[in-house]
Formats: structure tokens, C-alpha cells, sequence
């Protein structure tokens, strides 16, 4: 019988730990077919981060080394750096690199340092229990922004992809989600056009993930969905806010 | 042999310099050396002082309690320094620049002006090279001749020039004092 | 050779090929030292980060890749490195990591003192660990030692501290440098991150979210440092054979120390001093043994006594311990020094 359908070979055989409806889990299986399809197994290193997917390692049959909380992008400096030929992406959520990691983030990209970042943005700190994140929309309830986050109190979240993309070192930026089978094909794409471009040495990129957090907004899976839609690419608008390479191969 | 030697004046004039020539001079020489750079916040202006242990032997403290001889560049320096000498101590002092002039009675005394000589050459920049060739001579801690290595190997991949005007300087200190 | 450029020329000579480093005074030359050397190697990495922070964190990254890799500060840039710091000890990563201390606490000011002293002995950051903290006295050992810290910092996997100060920096002396190792015939590591081919995949992490995991993790760790108590102490002594009171001094204070005790034995002043190399490991056996000749210790430290708890910790309550110290970047000259300690000595009536 022809198998039309099976776990990445890049993926170890550990059941993901993450809350039913989490965008981890897919955005983890769609990196893991990238790397796959791409035949990167035995030359890419994966650095994840402090929060919901520190445990990344357990799940990726690649090497991977644990950056403390913000410090991915320096991490992956330095690593990239000492192996400039392999593939070195960091994993990390809007805390870590949009609040405490946000200097070493934009000084990455304005060195052009030649890895990749997947950012994955659910608006709140998830691990340790959902508090406002630097990414949380004005109005969102969170457990340190009772009654929403209001911009007097709070001020206004950080557009971190966009502030990148003004950074003359990043070659590739986008925007994309993973609440929709659509959706979750485009973000395939971009990762992929992500590492290819790394590959071939333009610089710093990036794709910025909106992934639902059903657990911490308090949604139904489904409702967290459509809420990315609906409300947070309202305010983080999906699409690709740099590309140097004029490579049109992934348009979509 | 244990013998220390204070270069003290303003950030900018050099005195730092004379100290490192001075102590790569004796490196040159085979002798054991230490040369303590004092350093402030700022690059220019300021006080800035030098310190160099020479000794036949391992020196311990690179800290001179006592030095037997101080360059002395400006006032300030002057009185930072003349009580911190040596009884029977040397003190060179720059005359174009200090007014006073030490209270002390045991301590040999040279007044150079070297600002004044310094006027002669072009650049009007090498009054610690005059100094330092016043210094050479009379402190007889090194021979002229291998402070003139070291200005070769120092400034001899810059400027032509400049290794010229710090040679000629050096040689104009030397013959200076008698 | 000034003592940051022998520092930065041993640490290329040892093979170091990754350098990531913060502008602070009184250490800059070593990062414009290896800025221009570096560049110069085909294979060689020098960034000038946004924060002590991410240098740090660079160290981390080049390190798992398998290179020497180094930053270097001083004293407020060190408070910053710390939490990488911890990093490295917990990941078991190698790195040299340079603090030429200065005038603290706070901003400080830029003059040489040995304050940073607890922090670097005691580990410094956060959790059960120890680093390797090496106390160098002049420009020759800043060479030798940091050669040598690169070697340790792999046979250990553990970040290795120099504790110099801002004079020892600056100051200038003729230097024997160290020869170039071969950066191929260094010993194979076996934990490295280079992509998995050829062998599983590995990690390296430092979470380890079950409290037994983590408590056997502190245990190998401890177990580490109980080899590195074992084999790596060193210290020197100078005229101890017929001491009546031993001088306790490291670094850059140890020198003016020698100083001075060069002066009381002039005198006729039967004093001697020992010099810690190694800060941690601390030489307490050393300088318990030395309790059997001489009952009175003096220590000396440009700080308000912190390696003074380390001899009394090594003295177990045996001799006197007396301590003189001058913090915030005052240099003492070998005459303060030596009225100070003489007048101990004939108080005690030892002459």
C-alpha cells in the first residue's frame, strides 16, 4: 500500500506536549516537512527559546541548542558565524524576541546576519500563564492586563516585523498564520523560501507567525481561528514586508 | 640595580610616550622593565603620568614608592611629584612651562625648555622628544644609541618625517645639558 | 607588550577564532586588538555586539559550534554577562571570559580594584555553579594564563574567568608569547552542534523541568568541580621559608605587596607572602600548611576583604588574621604598604 501520509523524518516519534488547538504543533510538523523536502537534516541547527516550545528539542531529530530567554538572535550570531555553511534558524515567541529579546533581534538584522527566525506571535506570554506580551492588541484581556490592555496603562504593542523590515540587513520578512489550511501552506512556503534564501547568503530573514493560543485567550479552537482573521491580522496585517531577492517563485 | 623614573604633564604632551621609549630602550638593552601608564576618562587635556621600573633583577612592584627621577612637564605635576622624589633624586622640568620651581634642597635640578625648543620644528610637536633626549643623558639609564632603535622601530613605518624631526629633537635634547 | 594586547595576542595564539566583545574602559584594547588581528585570519570572527549581554550570548553560540570563543569587560560589563555566564556553566560550554576589574560598585570609575573578587570566585550568576578564575600578576602571566584558560575551559567544558584589573590592562612589560596551536590537532569534541550528519541529532540545554534530572545535573556539576579542586590549584610563595608573617595577596596587589615585603627585608623584617593563581580553586591547603611555620597572615586586597573570607575559610580558626584594604581604585605604593604591614609586625612583637 502506497503511504500518502506520514510523520517528517526530521521529527522524532515523541507526541507533542502542547495544549489541544496550539499552532506550535503545526508550525513544529510543517518545519519539520520543510527541512525534509529540503534535505537539511544533516546541516541545519535549530535554537529554541525560552517559553512554550523550549522543549522543541525533544520533538526535532536535528541538533538543536537552547538559547536563554531574548537571546536567540546573539546565540545564532555566534553559531552562524563559526559554521556560515549550514542552516541556522532560531524559534521564538513574541516575548522572547518582541520584549526582552527585541535589542539583539534588530541588531541582527541590521548586521545581516545570515539566519533565519521564526517568530511566532499569540499575543501572550503562554508558558507562564498568560500575561500581556509586548505583541498583545490593545482591548485583549490577559492576566496582567485586566479589563484589555489599554494604551494609557500599557501603551501600544510593537510592530516588530515592520520595524525589521526597515533594517537595511534583512533580506526577507513576511507575515503569515497557521489558523487555516491555506494559511498554513503559505507559512510552509515562506519558511522554506526562508532557509533557501539563507542558503544562498542574503542576509537576515524572518516570518512572523500569528498562531492561536485557544488556552490563554480562553477560546474554543475553531473561535481561535477565526479570531486571528478577524482580529489580530486586523492589527498585524499578513503579507511580505521585505524581499531583496526579487524572487518570485513562492508568490502567492 | 632598581631604579624609577616618573613622567608626569598634561594628556597630549607626550608623556606616556616617553615613557614606553624609555622602557622598550631598556628592553632593547636586556634589562627588566615595567612601564605603568596612568590613564584618565579623558584623550586630551587632563593630568597623565608614567611610571618606569628598570632593574637588572625581576621587579616586583611596577608602583614606584620613591622614584629617583621625575620628568615633569607642567605645574601641576610639579607639585604633584618634587616631595615624592628621592632624597638625592633627579627632577627634569620643563622650563617654558613651570614657574615654580621646587622647595626641596636635596635634589638635582635641570631646567629645559622645551616648548621653546620645540618651536624650531615643523609641527611644533616633538618638546617630549627634546625632553626625553635631556633625560637619556643625564639619567644615563640607556644609551642614546638605543633609544635611537626604538625611534626607528616606532615611527619608522609612519611618516618619514616624523622619525626625522624626533630623531633631530631627541639629538637637540642630548646636546642640550652639558 | 601591554598587558590587554598579550592578553588578546595569547588568546589567537591558543587558538581562539571567535571574539564578541562591548566597549568599556579599562579593557577596550583587547577588543581593538582582536578586532584587527581577527580580521586578518580567514577564519577568524570578531563582532562588536549591541550589549555585553549579546556578546555573551555570541560566546554562547560559537561555543556550541565547537570554537574558542571569548568576550572580555570590566566590572559593570561583567554584571551584565552573567546570566550567560550561568548559561555556560549549566550547558557545559567552554569559554574564556576576561574582566579587568575597576572601581565599583555601580558605575564606578575606571581605576584598577579587585572587587569583582566574590563574583567571580562565588560564580557569579545565578544557581549552584562555579567558574575557573585565574588572577594573573603581570603582563607575562596575562599571556600565559589566558593561553592556558582555553585549554582548561575545554578539558572541563566550563567557562574560565581571568581576574585582572585595570592596571595590569594597561601596564607595559616585555612579554614571551605563547606558540600557535594547531587549531586541527586540538582534542576532538564530541557534544558539538554542526548539523547532524553522519550521527544522531543532539541537544544541548540547559531545562530540566524534573526536579531529579536537574538535581543529578548539580551533582555532575559537582563532581566536576571536586576534579577541578583537585587539579588545579596553583599559588607561589616568596621568602616563606622563614616568615614570621605571611603576606595573603593576589593579582596586580600581590605585585606591590612583593614590593614592599623587598623593603622590610631590608629591614631585617621576617615577612613572606603567598600569591593565589588559581582563585577558585583556592590554594586552602597551601595556606593551611603554612600554619605549621607561621601563625600570623596579613591580607592584603585592593577591595574591602573578600579573598580574606577565603584564608580564613582555608585557616579553620588557626592564626591570626589581620586585613588591610584599599577599594575604589586607590593604588597603594610599596612604602604605604610596608608601614602598614611593619607596623602589624613589631604590634605583634614578631621583630
Amino acid at each position: 500500500m502506497k503511504k500518502v501520509f506520514s510523520r517528517p523524518k526530521s521529527l522524532k516519534k515523541t507526541p507533542f506536549h502542547y495544549c489541544p488547538g496550539c499552532g506550535h504543533s503545526i508550525l513544529h510538523r510543517i518545519i519539520g516537512e520543510v527541512i525534509d523536502e529540503m534535505n537539511l537534516q544533516e546541516r541545519i541547527i535549530g535554537i529554541p527559546p525560552a517559553g512554550c516550545a523550549v522543549l522543541a528539542y525533544l520533538y526535532f531529530d536535528i541538533d538543536m541548542g537552547e538559547a536563554s530567554h531574548g537571546r536567540g538572535a546573539a546565540l545564532a550570531t555566534g553559531m552562524k558565524r563559526a559554521l556560515p555553511d549550514r542552516i541556522v534558524f532560531t524559534y521564538q515567541g513574541d516575548g522572547d524576541i518582541a520584549a526582552i529579546g527585541t535589542a539583539e533581534t534588530i541588531h541582527a538584522a541590521a548586521r545581516g546576519e545570515n539566519f533565519s527566525t521564526i517568530f511566532v506571535n499569540n499575543g501572550v506570554y503562554g508558558m507562564t500563564g498568560g500575561q500581556m506580551a509586548p505583541t498583545t492588541i490593545l482591548g485583549q484581556t490577559t492576566t496582567t492586563s485586566p479589563g484589555g490592555r489599554k494604551q494609557k496603562r500599557d501603551g501600544f504593542p510593537v510592530n516588530l516585523s515592520e520595524m525589521l523590515a526597515v533594517a537595511k540587513g534583512s533580506a526577507y520578512i513576511e507575515r503569515t498564520a497557521v489558523n487555516s489550511p491555506a494559511n498554513i501552506l503559505k507559512t510552509k512556503k515562506a519558511i522554506a523560501k526562508a532557509f533557501r534564501i539563507q542558503a544562498e547568503g542574503y542576509g537576515f530573514s524572518l516570518i512572523e507567525v500569528l498562531s492561536p493560543c485557544p488556552t490563554n485567550w480562553k477560546m474554543e479552537p475553531i473561535e481561535a481561528c477565526k479570531w486571528i482573521d478577524d482580529v489580530m491580522a486586523v492589527h498585524y496585517p499578513l503579507g511580505v514586508l521585505k524581499d531583496v531577492t526579487g524572487d518570485k517563485r513562492d508568490a502567492h | 640595580m632598581l631604579i624609577k623614573t616618573v613622567f608626569s604633564g598634561f594628556g597630549g604632551q607626550g608623556v606616556i610616550m616617553m615613557g614606553y621609549l624609555l622602557a622598550v630602550a631598556c628592553m632593547y638593552e636586556e634589562k627588566n622593565v615595567t612601564c605603568l601608564p596612568s590613564y584618565g576618562a579623558e584623550v586630551r587635556g587632563g593630568t597623565a603620568n608614567c611610571t618606569v621600573v628598570i632593574s637588572t633583577e625581576e621587579i616586583a612592584s611596577p608602583v614606584a614608592s620613591e622614584p629617583e627621577f621625575a620628568v615633569l612637564m607642567n605645574n601641576p605635576s610639579l607639585f604633584r611629584f618634587q616631595n615624592q622624589v628621592q632624597s638625592g633624586g633627579t627632577i627634569f622640568l620643563n622650563s617654558s612651562m613651570i614657574e615654580s620651581r621646587p622647595v626641596r634642597g636635596d635634589l638635582d635640578i635641570f631646567e629645559i625648555p622645551v616648548n621653546d625648543l620645540a618651536k624650531k620644528f615643523p609641527g611644533n610637536k616633538v618638546a617630549n622628544m627634546i625632553m626625553l633626549g635631556a633625560f637619556i643623558k643625564k639619567s644615563d639609564l640607556v644609551s642614546l644609541d638605543a633609544m635611537a632603535r626604538v625611534l626607528k622601530d616606532t615611527f619608522g613605518n609612519r611618516n618619514p618625517a616624523v622619525l626625522k624631526s624626533n630623531r633631530s629633537a631627541l639629538q637637540l635634547g642630548y646636546d642640550y645639558l652639558e | 607588550m601591554r598587558g590587554n594586547h598579550a592578553l588578546a595576542e595569547a588568546a589567537v595564539r591558543s587558538g581562539c577564532r571567535y571574539y564578541f566583545g562591548y566597549p568599556i574602559t579599562p579593557q577596550n584594547e583587547v577588543p581593538e586588538y582582536m578586532s584587527e588581528r581577527l580580521s586578518k585570519l580567514e577564519d577568524g570572527v570578531f563582532i562588536q555586539a549591541e550589549s555585553e549581554i549579546a556578546s555573551i550570548h555570541m560566546v554562547i553560540g560559537a561555543s556550541m559550534a565547537g570554537g574558542r570563543a571569548m568576550t572580555s569587560s570590566s566590572s559593570p560589563g561583567i554584571s551584565l554577562k552573567q546570566e550567560g555566564i550561568s548559561f555556560l556553566a549549566a550547558l557545559e560550554l567552554p569559554a574564556v571570559i576576561v574582566n579587568m576589574t575597576r572601581g565599583s560598585p555601580g558605575l564606578g570609575n575606571i581605576a584598577p580594584a579587585q572587587s569583582d573578587y566574590f563574583q567571580a570566585t562565588r560564580g557569579g550568576g545565578h544557581g549552584d555553579y562555579r567558574t575557573i578564575v585565574l588572577g594573573p600578576n603581570s603582563c607575562q602571566e596575562l599571556a600565559d594564563l589566558t593561553y592556558k584558560a582555553f585549554d582548561l575551559a575545554d578539558e572541563y567544558r566550563t567557562p574560565v574567568v581571568i581576574l585582572g584589573d585595570g592596571m595590569l590592562g594597561q601596564m607595559m612589560e616585555p612579554v614571551e608569547l605563547p606558540p600557535e596551536v594547531q587549531i586541527k590537532k586540538l582534542p576532538h569534541k564530541d557534544w558539538t552542534l554542526t548539523g547532524a550528519k553522519g550521527r544522531p541529532s543532539r541537544f544541548i540545554r540547559s531545562l530540566l523541568l524534573d526536579p531529579f534530572e536537574e538535581e543529578e545535573h548539580n551533582w555532575k556539576l559537582m563532581r566536576k568541580y571536586e576534579r577541578i579542586t583537585k587539579e588545579e590549584v596553583s599559588w607561589e610563595t616568596f621568602f616563606a621559608d622563614d616568615a614570621r608573617l605571611m603576606v595573603v595577596a593576589f593579582g596586580i596587589a600581590a605585585r606591590i605587596a612583593k614590593g614592599a615585603i623587598k623593603r622590610m627585608r631590608d629591614e631585617g623584617l621576617k615577612v613572606g607572602l603567598i600569591r593565589p593563581i588559581s582563585l577558585w580553586p583556592f590554594p586552602s591547603k597551601a595556606i593551611k600548611e603554612l600554619t605549621k611555620k607561621v601563625r600570623h597572615f596579613f591580607v592584603f586586597e585592593m577591595n574591602m576583604g573578600q579573598m580574606l573570607e577565603d584564608v580564613k575559610l582555608a585557616l579553620e580558626g588557626n592564626g591570626e588574621v589581620h586585613f588591610y584594604g584599599r577599594p575604589g581604585g586607590i593604588i597603594l605604593t610599596p612604602l604605604e604598604i610596608s608601614r602598614v604591614i611593619s607596623s602589624y609586625y613589631y604590634q605583634k612583637k614578631l621583630g
